[in-house]
């Protein structure tokens, strides 16, 4: 015990006679462990961002694309064979049992005309079930009904954006406005949902009863989309083989033809986007971790350099009693201690920047209790190791070549 | 009387690429408790080679040597490390203190590695052996803020520090000028007086004067060894000089007298 207190006590004299070169020497240190920390912990926001994302746009939400034509062996692509229709939608919703609401989903873009001015806008034409669908709520008035969609009704409900360009300066419900020279009623506005990972705002929409769209605006029959929801995230795999065959026997296919069709499910692409996620985490991570080895072997360079400069006083050590181990110790405690140090140091300032980052970049960052540690141990396995070399030599000297060496 | 130092035949050769240097060639030296003894001779005639021999700081090629009743010809590293810590004062020309640090804790190094722990309060034994060199005053110093004569008493007060069995000094008033030359031996004399056995390897007869025994060395052997019946006393020295006599000239020619 009290020889470790004279050790450390040794160490710290001599680290705190050498402030200068102490401070550089921990530099590679102290910058190493925050890079890993602050990458580590940029990375796991942005991971837990996506998540978010993706979680708010419902997890268990499947999706059923239009399928791709084929002409002569070759794809043209996604939706250019467009065979989903409402009844399709209604099927689905009758027969399904592993789906907890569906919702088909049409889309126009034109221009709304009303209050202040026009804004030119997608409109979405959906059933009551796609807020449910969507995870989404409504901030004012209230959504159209079953009863609208049968009816075909004029009643729209706004999104933010559309409600604050429209409706800067007053209430926006029960106020007139046209789409495509349509005039509609608004009923209601949505909370607010923010931007897709990719900057699609999904405030800039506005919501009418799908049949409303296909019959009054656009025409035709053919929907874009179906949304459903599975009842849970676990069995959203066997709602989409629910959905699957339901929409085989709607479109009449015969056993091995081809879907003209694509189910997507919510949960596969967060699984993607995760991953890729951790891929970038991890390699942010190496990143790091090599300047943490590059500032080890700095530790080591100053320490070599340090043996040398300080040969004489350990010539003085050894010729008043210390042993081989004594300075062996000594040089491993203090480049330990330099390490350590810096690791504080850095846990310390990786902290403040990740607070800068999250209160005024904005940033979403996630410090993991475990990531610090690691970085810490890490830094102090690095002084064990960069250290023990310089030590050895140290400690190897001949207490009278020591003492003449100039 | 007890034989502190024995030494029988020790040689010791050094290789300087194909030559063979024959720094000491065959030395039997004894050593009793008490004594102050000074070991002179030219330079190369091996005097600081059986300084850092008797030192445990080298090993002798061949020979053997008794510090204290016990053979310590053929130890290892560490039990070398461990008589330098517990049975033997060293005190260098250039006086070795570690730079930046002050006079206690210069001092209360050799404690530092005292592995038995024998000493329970570092700090006050430091300051101790400080007092006994007239440095009580000095204490926080560091070797940059303190003359030349302080620096080699506090290099005495480490050396003292552990209660050693003997002091050796290799060459201690080399640095000095005349008067603290005079000075530094006073507290020589003053250590002997209290009952602690010195050798001091010096090549200025005038400081010899000031020993009861001197030894003569050439070419790695003892040529001469006789007692000085008519030892000068360094207190009296220091007290007919002139407080001005700093300069070298000057104290020479007081001491040569």
């Amino acid at each position: 015990m009290k020889r470790i207190r004279n050790l450390l006590k040794v160490a710290v004299r001599s680290i705190l006679k050498n402030r200068m070169r102490s401070l550089l020497t921990s530099l590679g240190i102290i910058i190493g462990v925050g890079a890993v920390i602050v990458m580590v912990a940029i990375g796991a926001g942005a991971q837990a961002d996506i998540q978010a994302q993706i979680q708010s746009l419902g997890a268990n939400m499947l999706m059923v694309l239009p399928g791709a034509s084929w002409h002569g062996g070759v794809s043209r692509g996604a939706g250019t064979l467009n065979r989903l229709t409402l009844e399709d939608a209604q099927r689905i919703s009758d027969q399904a049992t592993l789906l907890s609401a569906v919702s088909p989903y049409v889309r126009a873009s034109g221009q709304v005309i009303g209050g202040v001015g026009n804004w030119s806008t997608s409109v979405s034409g959906v059933w009551p079930s796609y807020l449910a669908i969507r995870d989404w709520q409504l901030a004012a008035g209230e959504f159209f009904t079953e009863r609208d969609v049968r009816a075909k009704s004029k009643v729209a409900v706004l999104g933010k954006t559309v409600a604050d360009e429209l409706f800067p300066d007053e209430d926006p419900l029960g106020q007139r406005i046209r789409i495509r020279n349509t005039p509609f009623k608004v009923i209601g506005v949505l909370a607010e949902k923010g931007q897709s990972p990719f900057g699609f705002d999904y405030d800039d929409v506005v919501m009418v009863p799908a049949t409303t769209v296909l019959y009054r605006l656009a025409g035709g029959r053919y929907i874009d989309r179906i949304y459903a929801s599975a009842l849970s995230l676990e069995e959203s795999a066997a709602a989409q083989e629910e959905i699957t065959m339901i929409l085989r026997e709607s479109h009449k296919l015969e056993p091995g033809q081809e879907d003209d069709f694509r189910v997507r499910n919510q949960a596969e692409f967060m699984e993607t986007a995760t991953q890729a996620q951790q891929v970038m985490t991890l390699l942010l991570a190496a990143v790091a971790a090599v300047s943490l080895v590059v500032g080890g072997i700095g530790i080591m360079n100053i320490m070599l350099v340090s043996v040398t400069e300080r040969t004489r006083e350990i010539g003085i050590r050894m010729a008043v009693g210390a042993r081989s181990s004594d300075v062996l110790t000594q040089f491993l405690t203090e480049s330990v201690v330099l390490s350590l140090v810096g690791g504080t140091i850095g846990v310390a300032l990786a902290y403040a920047v990740t607070l800068f980052l999250s209160r005024a970049v904005g940033m979403t960052t996630i410090v993991r209790p475990g990531v610090v540690f690691m970085a810490f141990g890490f830094a102090a396995g690095v002084g064990v190791f960069f250290g023990y070399y310089p030590a050895k030599k140290a400690a190897m000297l001949n207490p009278i070549d020591a003492l003449r060496y100039e | 009387m007890d034989r502190i130092i024995e030494t029988r035949g020790i040689t010791k050769d050094y290789h300087m690429g194909e030559v063979v240097v024959h720094a000491l060639r065959g030395v039997d030296l004894t050593v009793m408790r008490g004594e102050l003894v000074a070991v002179m001779g030219a330079s190369g005639s091996g005097k600081s080679t059986l300084m850092n021999v008797l030192g445990c700081l080298d090993r002798p090629t061949s020979g053997e040597y008794y510090l204290d009743g016990r053979d310590v010809s053929r130890l290892t590293r560490d039990e070398y490390a461990e008589i330098r810590n517990q049975r033997i004062g060293f005190v260098f020309q250039t006086y070795n203190l570690l730079p930046r640090t002050s006079a206690l804790e210069n001092v209360e190094l050799p404690l530092l590695y005292d592995h038995d722990g024998r000493v329970k309060d570092a700090r006050a034994t430091a300051a101790a052996a400080l007092e006994r060199v007239g440095l009580g005053d000095r204490l926080e110093h560091e070797p940059s803020e303190l003359s030349g004569g302080e620096q080699q008493r506090v290099a005495i007060a480490r050396a003292l520090v552990n209660n050693p069995a003997i002091i050796l000094a290799d060459e201690p008033t080399g640095n000095l000028d005349s008067r603290t030359s005079v000075d530094v031996m006073t507290v020589f004399q003053e250590l002997n007086d209290q009952g602690i056995t010195i050798v001091i390897v010096t090549h200025e007869p005038e400081i010899a004067q000031y020993a009861k025994r001197v030894v003569v060395m050439r070419d790695g052997r003892i040529v001469g060894d006789r007692q000085v019946w008519d030892r000068r006393s360094a207190r009296m020295d220091l007290q007919n000089m002139s407080p001005l006599d700093g300069d070298a000239g000057a104290v020479g020619e007081s001491v040569s007298r």
